[in-house]
């Protein structure tokens, strides 16, 4: 029993995690219709600005975080302006690669920046731990759920309630007739960019506090596709919902399956879990089914 | 094809003797351009099934080094543990690799778009670990080694002899590619990908053309597989990771989606670009100390290459080279035309 | 008995094409309600309405890019219903689009071979060699339709146009091309003239004319263009509201006092 609730424990932390990463996806399709294959970079480049800031420049944590988010929104914008902008209708494989290459570039650049080898994370919370059902739950666990948690519900309300969020929503569904109405695409677009590399960032520095800091967490961008397919491509609530659940059926299957069959399985756990859901659900808990005209 | 063209024989000609006589010239650097021509080949192959499957049908797939893996391994473990002989494995790579692509199609094809792309992403994974983890067939990481066959006592690894089966399995592959989109079948490919639902409606089943789609571009990559375990004689996990998946998307990308000599293109040039990123880093080494540069630098390059070809020639290098052809001819006609209206005709020479 | 009064011919043979009771729903929306047609063997039958009436839903249905909710659609005796789209063209049944779905990228002579997709024999395996059966395929299907589709249709001197670089009279013909090439028994027309000027209406009802002449065709007609309509059917129903509101012969169409409130408002059903 203390097993399993420590499974749960790891699952859910780091499926919160995972919701926070998707979350970043969710936002990209939502208000452009583009899948975004470069979240993993953005959230692994994210995690290492920190790093540097902290570590190298010695700069203090808040301040670092702060700037973090900055560089990070920028290089969002510059992406969305610079490469996808030359995209706005091209096929679904084109925008695929074209987000792949940007990945390429940013993983090769933290590779040649930072090298390849793990790197232990700052402290970033303080201490404090509690018990659950006997099992103590460390800080940086407990930490990174309840950030996950504050800018998940953050974002929700955002999304339903804001006047920005209102717009972007418009903007993602009829981009002519919301521009009739004053909303700028663009605007929104670079917003959206800029939203989704400061989430990638915090997701970033979360996930490098609980495991370590390497170039390979880039890996997380396609980890987080099981996630946002349960989930639903255009739901937040889903993206929520898809990571807790991916993230505890992981660490089940690491702890519990794993042994069985042998080698990594957790990993490809949650994509055999992806297959299910396509053929069960394509469209996941939550999101809505394109229908088509003739 | 210029066959049946009088003026294109003596070309052709002359083209066969290059094709057959390089690999014995004496030329210093002729193993590295065999080695480079027989990567290329093999990837050729493997581009043209991708090609088939995306370019043509539109579907997309992430998996393609997963099946080259299965080509690769269902050689290697026919050669070591059957024993059979080199025209029995290569074809039944193919077919294995078909059939677990008709498996793998079957309940993905339903799916569109980033969906169906979504499922060939966890068939890639899935190949990979399997690759990994199914011991007693693969020997997992350590890697299956295989005596490469003779032919006329010569191993078949050894780059000349490579060089003609690969070149020519490459050029029948160009062919039947070619001949496919001659015939109904290539046509219903491309009006899946175009209008889906209008080709269901004037009688095309479209799910099994899907799969057919899927199975021929199995079978290429099967096949290239299979070459490339019989040219490295050692294949391991490694080889048939997702960054080779997306290689090969890159390879259709940037040579021309839906080409034939866009497979061709796209090919050369992702096998040639990091050969040429090493060499140029051989000079900049003195320069540059960082540890992991090639591998960072190769990837900084590829995803730059990538996203240049997408923004501005996202048609690609066979639009590219159509361009400049069409200027040449144009402005061959436009000389014949000038040599016309002068007087005393264009054909003396003084 | 119907609202026009007169009692249909008996007729023992069955007909080609029989509806019964089809209903179609979208949500709410209901956009078929218990629908009855028979369409007999050789006729031209025009189906007409005011827009969202539910006559492209009724085709859709036919060729089954609708799934219907109730119904049935009997095609030469045999229920159609459950058939999938690709197998309703088999059948023998051919269609035009209101929106041209012609494969834009294409040249004009790609599409009409298409649309002869579902007689064509020649497998994966042949295609790739080529050589033999499917080059012998290839060029049958080229004399074909040189001899019997693109030359009828005045289309031979653009046959290797690219179908995106064409003026929409002429997509449109490239349409009822492709719909032809398959040689089929009954034909159904979304709209063919829609968008034309006089002289290209003339130009397009003729050729239709004419090959239903030649080939024994029957036609299912849409049309807007009451004057087309009038001029060439046999016999019309009328759709309102998803539900079938009067049917007959034109002379007789055109005097029910339903059908002109539809089209011409109250004031003139009065009269």
């Amino acid at each position: 029993m203390e097993l399993l609730i420590q499974v749960l424990i790891a699952g859910i932390t780091i499926g919160s995690i995972y919701s926070l990463i998707a979350l970043g996806v969710v936002l990209i399709f939502k208000s452009s219709g583009v899948i975004n294959f470069a979240q993993g970079s953005m959230v692994m480049v994210g995690a290492f600005i920190t790093y540097a800031l902290v570590v190298q420049f010695k700069l203090p944590i808040l301040l670092s975080l702060a700037l973090t988010f900055l560089i990070a929104g920028l290089m969002g914008m510059i992406i969305e302006r610079f490469v996808l902008r030359y995209l706005a209708g091209a096929s679904l494989i084109s925008v695929i690669m074209v987000t792949m290459g940007i990945s390429y570039i940013m993983d090769g650049g933290a590779l040649a920046t930072w090298g390849s080898s793990n790197f232990t994370y700052p402290k970033l919370f303080p201490p404090f731990s509690m018990q659950i059902g006997g099992v103590k739950v460390s800080s940086v666990c407990l930490w990174s759920f309840l950030a996950s948690m504050v800018l998940l519900v953050v974002f929700l309300f955002f999304f339903k309630y804001s006047k920005m969020g209102l717009s972007m929503r418009a903007a993602a569904d009829n981009q002519k007739l919301a521009v009739v109405l004053g909303i700028s695409a663009r605007r929104v677009l670079s917003l959206t960019w800029i939203i989704t590399s400061a989430v990638a960032t915090a997701g970033g520095t979360l996930l490098a506090s609980i495991s370590a800091l390497h170039v390979n967490l880039s890996y997380i961008g396609l980890v987080v596709f099981p996630v946002v397919i349960l989930g639903g491509l255009d739901s937040v609530a889903g993206a929520v919902v898809g990571g807790l659940i991916v993230g505890s059926l992981e660490a089940i299957a690491g702890v519990y399956i794993a042994p069985y069959l042998g080698g990594a399985f957790q990993q490809v756990a949650s994509f055999v879990f992806l297959l299910i859901i396509l053929l069960i659900k394509p469209y996941g808990l939550f999101g809505t089914k394109e229908i088509e005209r003739l | 094809m210029g066959l049946s063209n009088r003026r294109g024989w003596p070309y052709f000609l002359l083209f066969l003797a290059v094709f057959i006589l390089f690999p014995f010239s004496l030329f210093q650097y002729t193993k590295y351009i065999l080695f480079l021509v027989n990567m290329t080949a093999i990837g050729v192959i493997g581009a043209l099934g991708l090609n088939i499957l995306t370019g043509y049908t539109g579907l997309i797939s992430l998996g393609q080094a997963g099946f080259m893996g299965v080509g690769a391994y269902t050689v290697a473990i026919l050669s070591t543990k059957v024993g059979l002989p080199m025209w029995i494995n290569l074809p039944a790579a193919g077919i294995i690799t078909t059939l677990v692509g008709i498996i793998v199609g079957t309940p993905s094809l339903r799916l569109k778009g980033f969906y169906l792309a979504m499922s060939t992403l966890a068939a890639e994974f899935l190949l990979e670990y399997v690759f990994k983890n199914w011991e007693s067939m693969t020997q997992g990481v350590q890697g299956l080694f295989i005596t490469p066959p003779q032919v006329f006592g010569v191993h078949i690894n050894n780059d000349r002899v490579f060089y003609f089966l690969s070149v020519s399995l490459a050029v029948l592959a160009v062919i039947g590619t070619r001949n496919l989109f001659r015939t109904n079948v290539g046509r219903a490919f491309i009006a899946i990908r175009d209008r889906d639902i209008a080709a269901e409606l004037i009688g095309i089943n479209v799910f099994k053309y899907k799969l057919v789609s899927f199975a021929i571009s199995s079978f290429y990559a099967g096949v290239a597989g299979g070459l490339w375990c019989y040219y490295m004689t050692i294949i391991n996990p490694e080889a048939f990771q997702l960054s080779i998946s997306i290689d090969y998307v890159a390879m259709i990308i940037v040579g021309g989606m839906g080409t034939l000599f866009g497979s061709v293109y796209g090919a050369i040039f992702v096998v040639l670009l990091p050969e040429l990123i090493q060499r140029l880093m051989e000079v900049l080494q003195p320069v540059l100390h960082m540890e992991y540069t090639f591998a960072a630098f190769k990837q900084i390059v590829f995803g730059v290459i990538i996203v240049i070809f997408l923004v501005f020639e996202p048609k690609g290098l066979a639009e590219v080279l159509s361009r400049l052809g069409s200027k040449v001819s144009n402005r061959k006609r436009k000389e014949a035309v000038q040599n016309e209206s002068l007087p005393g005709t264009g054909n003396s020479k003084i | 008995m119907f609202s026009d009064g007169l009692r249909r011919p008996v007729d023992k043979t069955p007909s080609h094409l029989q509806i019964q009771g089809l209903s179609l729903h979208f949500g709410g929306v209901q956009a078929l309600h218990q629908v009855d047609l028979e369409i007999p063997r050789g006729i031209l039958f025009s189906l007409i309405g005011p827009n969202g009436a539910g006559k492209t839903s009724l085709i859709n249905c036919v060729s089954k890019f609708y799934e219907p909710n109730a119904g049935e659609i009997l095609f030469n005796g045999r229920e159609i219903t459950r058939f999938r789209p690709h197998e309703v063209a088999r059948s023998g049944i051919s269609r035009t689009f209101q929106n041209i779905e012609l494969f834009k990228g294409m040249t004009v002579l790609e599409n009409i071979k298409l649309g002869r997709h579902i007689h064509l024999r020649s497998g994966a395996l042949a295609g790739m060699v080529y050589l033999g059966k499917a080059r012998r395929e290839e060029e049958m299907l080229e004399a074909f339709l040189d001899r019997e589709i693109l030359k009828f249709l005045g289309l031979t001197p653009i046959k290797n146009r690219v179908v995106a670089t064409l003026p929409y009279g002429l997509q449109k013909r490239v349409d009822l091309a492709r719909a032809l090439s398959a040689k089929p028994e009954f034909l159904i027309l979304d709209e063919p003239v829609a968008g034309m000027n006089r002289e290209e209406t003339q130009d397009m009802i003729t050729h239709i004319l004419d090959i239903k002449k030649a080939w024994g065709l029957t036609v299912l007609l849409i049309e807007h263009d009451m004057e087309v309509v009038m001029n060439i059917s046999d016999w019309i129903v009328v759709m309102n509201f998803g539900q079938k509101i009067a049917e007959g012969t034109p002379a007789l169409v055109q005097k029910n006092p339903e059908v002109i409130r539809i089209y011409l408002g109250h004031s003139y059903a009065e009269t």
